[in-house]
């Protein structure tokens, strides 16, 4: 893969080509419309054993209004894994991604269709808490957003509003050595977060979301605001924390998604710009040999 | 000019130079940058002239009284009136607006961004507070007079103000006020990045939580200086105090009870103004030196919330 030479300019590059890579998709489209509807692909439904299953996803549809933005998905996310979310702008990844914790229930005009399990439990199902459902599964965000407090203070709020009952500076510097941030702050922990520097104000996001320990931590484009050394700390970090979490990362950057991840989903958008599910895969054999002309023709788009 | 022979035997570095050092008057920008200026000069003449009339006729008053002149109540001869009455009555004015208008203009606007749906009852009231912060405050004055003289006049101001007790002044301030109060509040608010509350949220918070923790701190310094300013609002009002009854003249009348004060007559400093003002020409110096202790706490309040504003804001 001759990418990886092309690694430090990666995430500039997505955002110039991002249109190009839309207009031929959907040229792709129009030839195979027939394939479109096939919601799931023949590889979106990997076959893990149950017990790996973390999110289950059947038919899932996310919607803003009447606008769907996400249409029928199926697929599965595996425990202990990172799986990214690839695909052009707009096709839904964010939507998609930010169903799995219910962030998108801030969101007045948005709603679901399909149903997510959770370990095998409905997220949407009535009574489920999304208070609850959020300190199990974290997030981190796209552009870093530490709060204007201290740095102890960033990673003390969530399990402060949790109830955590143990030691809370011994909590504070567990979170913060698991997000190799702790050398570079443990001098300066009463001082701001918002002081740090980009890629040190996403490691302490990172390490704000794994205070709480959660069971899953969702990357909504973690490295998109950042240079490629704090891209690659991050993506170093990830590795380190699949060992405890399973991680799903939503990226526009395929050579991250090719570095980073264990499984990779490929979703498009069609002509009504809904985004759907084309093929899902390890991400060895995605990037390889892609099943799906339209992941085939994403992926040499960008390889070009 | 580069066009001719004698040019082209100029060398390349000459040849930029003339061209970029240009030489030409750009008569336009001038004249435009002139008249700029001459409007700015203009609108400061007319307040230093304002300022230097007010401050120059009341000062020698301020000075010549002193703490007299601030103590002293209403009175007929202009050598013993003083404005004593008059800031007390302000004073307890600014009391029902920080009392009632903050609680319930912050509670609104916490409501109205943080809680309620986007629906169009939301948008509806949204729209309508802000119809009501412009709204001439002689209306204001009118709802003062219908509700709180009127109607509630036997309530809240029984004996002999017939209704037009400082409660009704206070109210009817309050309610001046709490338009502006609910939007400065609002845009404090708004002002605190979406992004903030998602990751209090991301991390398990209760929308409580989110508010108390994070959006009302981080949006506090925003709050406070557009409320301090509402206040000041509420300072320098004199139409609607005219109508629910600020005393013109004067009264002498001592509470010794906080009701008996509530229930009893009033005035404002501007109302003080205003009445003075038409009085005959030897209460002209007291007319100036009033207003000179009106602009004094203005100065000094604005002061305040723009301290706070530089002092605790939030950039984000």
């Amino acid at each position: 893969m001759k990418t990886r030479e092309t690694v430090p300019e990666a995430g500039k590059r997505d955002e110039r080509e991002g249109p190009t890579i839309r207009m031929m998709t959907s040229q792709t489209l129009d030839e195979s419309e027939q394939i479109e509807p096939a919601a799931g692909g023949a590889r979106g439904a990997l076959d893990f054993a149950q017990d790996q299953v973390v999110f289950d996803l059947r038919s899932l549809s996310c919607f803003y209004g009447s606008f769907r933005a996400v249409r029928e998905i199926s697929l599965r996310v595996p425990k202990n894994k990172i799986t990214a979310l690839i695909g052009p702008s707009g096709c839904g990844k964010s939507t998609l991604l930010r169903s799995f914790n219910r962030m998108n229930d801030l969101i007045d005009s948005a709603h679901i269709d399909g149903s997510i399990l959770y370990h095998g439990v409905d997220l949407y199902a009535d009574g489920v808490d999304p208070v609850e459902v959020r300190r199990r599964i974290g997030m981190v965000f796209q552009k870093p957003n530490p709060f204007p407090k201290s740095i102890y203070d960033n990673v003390a709020f969530g399990p402060r509003v949790a109830g955590y009952k143990g030691s809370m500076s011994e909590l504070v510097e567990r979170s913060l050595k698991r997000a190799a941030i702790w050398d570079e702050v443990k001098d300066k922990l009463k001082e701001p977060g918002t002081a740090l520097s980009g890629g040190q104000q996403q490691r302490l996001c990172i390490a704000r979301a794994i205070a709480v320990e959660p069971d899953v931590i969702l990357m909504d484009e973690p490295c998109s605001a950042l240079d490629p050394i704090a891209t690659l700390k991050i993506e170093e970090l990830m590795r380190e924390l699949k060992e405890n979490y399973t991680i799903v990362i939503v990226t526009h950057n395929m050579q991250q998604a090719a570095r980073a991840s264990d499984y990779t989903a490929f979703l498009t958008m069609g002509e009504d710009r809904a985004g759907y599910l084309v093929e899902m895969a390890p991400t060895q054999d995605l990037f390889t040999r892609p099943e799906h002309r339209l992941t085939e023709d994403y992926i040499t788009g960008r390889f070009g | 000019m580069a066009s001719t022979p004698r040019a082209q035997a100029l060398t390349g570095a000459e040849v930029v130079r003339r061209a970029i050092e240009g030489g030409r008057t750009d008569w336009r920008s001038t004249a435009f940058h002139g008249l700029l200026v001459l409007l700015l000069v203009l609108t400061l003449a007319v307040l230093a002239w304002l300022l230097t009339v007010v401050f120059v006729n009341g000062v020698p008053v301020l000075a010549e009284r002193g703490v007299d002149f601030l103590t002293s109540p209403l009175a007929s001869n202009p050598a013993e009136a003083g404005v004593g009455q008059a800031i007390a009555g302000s004073l307890w004015l600014m009391l029902f607006v920080v009392v009632l208008s903050f609680p319930l203009g912050i509670g609104a606007a916490v409501y109205l961004e943080e809680y309620a749906h986007d629906t169009w009852l939301t948008r509806l009231i949204n729209t309508i507070v802000r119809n009501l912060a412009g709204v001439p405050s002689i209306v204001y004055g009118l709802l003062g007079l219908a509700i709180f003289v009127v109607a509630l006049g036997d309530i809240i101001g029984p004996g002999a103000t017939s209704g037009r007790s400082l409660i009704a002044g206070g109210l009817t301030m309050a309610i001046l006020v709490l338009p502006i109060v609910i939007i400065t509040s609002a845009e404090a608010l708004r002002a605190v990045p979406g992004a903030i509350r998602e990751a209090a949220f991301g991390v398990g918070a209760t929308r409580w939580e989110v508010v108390r923790s994070h959006v009302l701190p981080y949006a506090a310094p925003g709050i406070f200086t557009g409320t301090i300013l509402s206040m000041a609002r509420a300072f320098g009002e004199t139409a609607p105090l005219i109508l629910v009854g600020a005393v013109v003249g004067g009264f002498n009348v001592e509470y010794d009870n906080i009701i008996g004060t509530l229930q009893g007559r009033y005035t404002a400093l501007p109302t003080v103004v205003y009445d003075w003002a038409r009085k005959p020409p030897s209460f002209g110096p007291n007319v100036y030196a009033a207003i000179v202790v009106l602009i004094v706490v203005l100065l000094l309040v604005n002061a305040l919330a723009i301290y706070l504003r530089n002092r605790f804001e939030q950039r984000w």
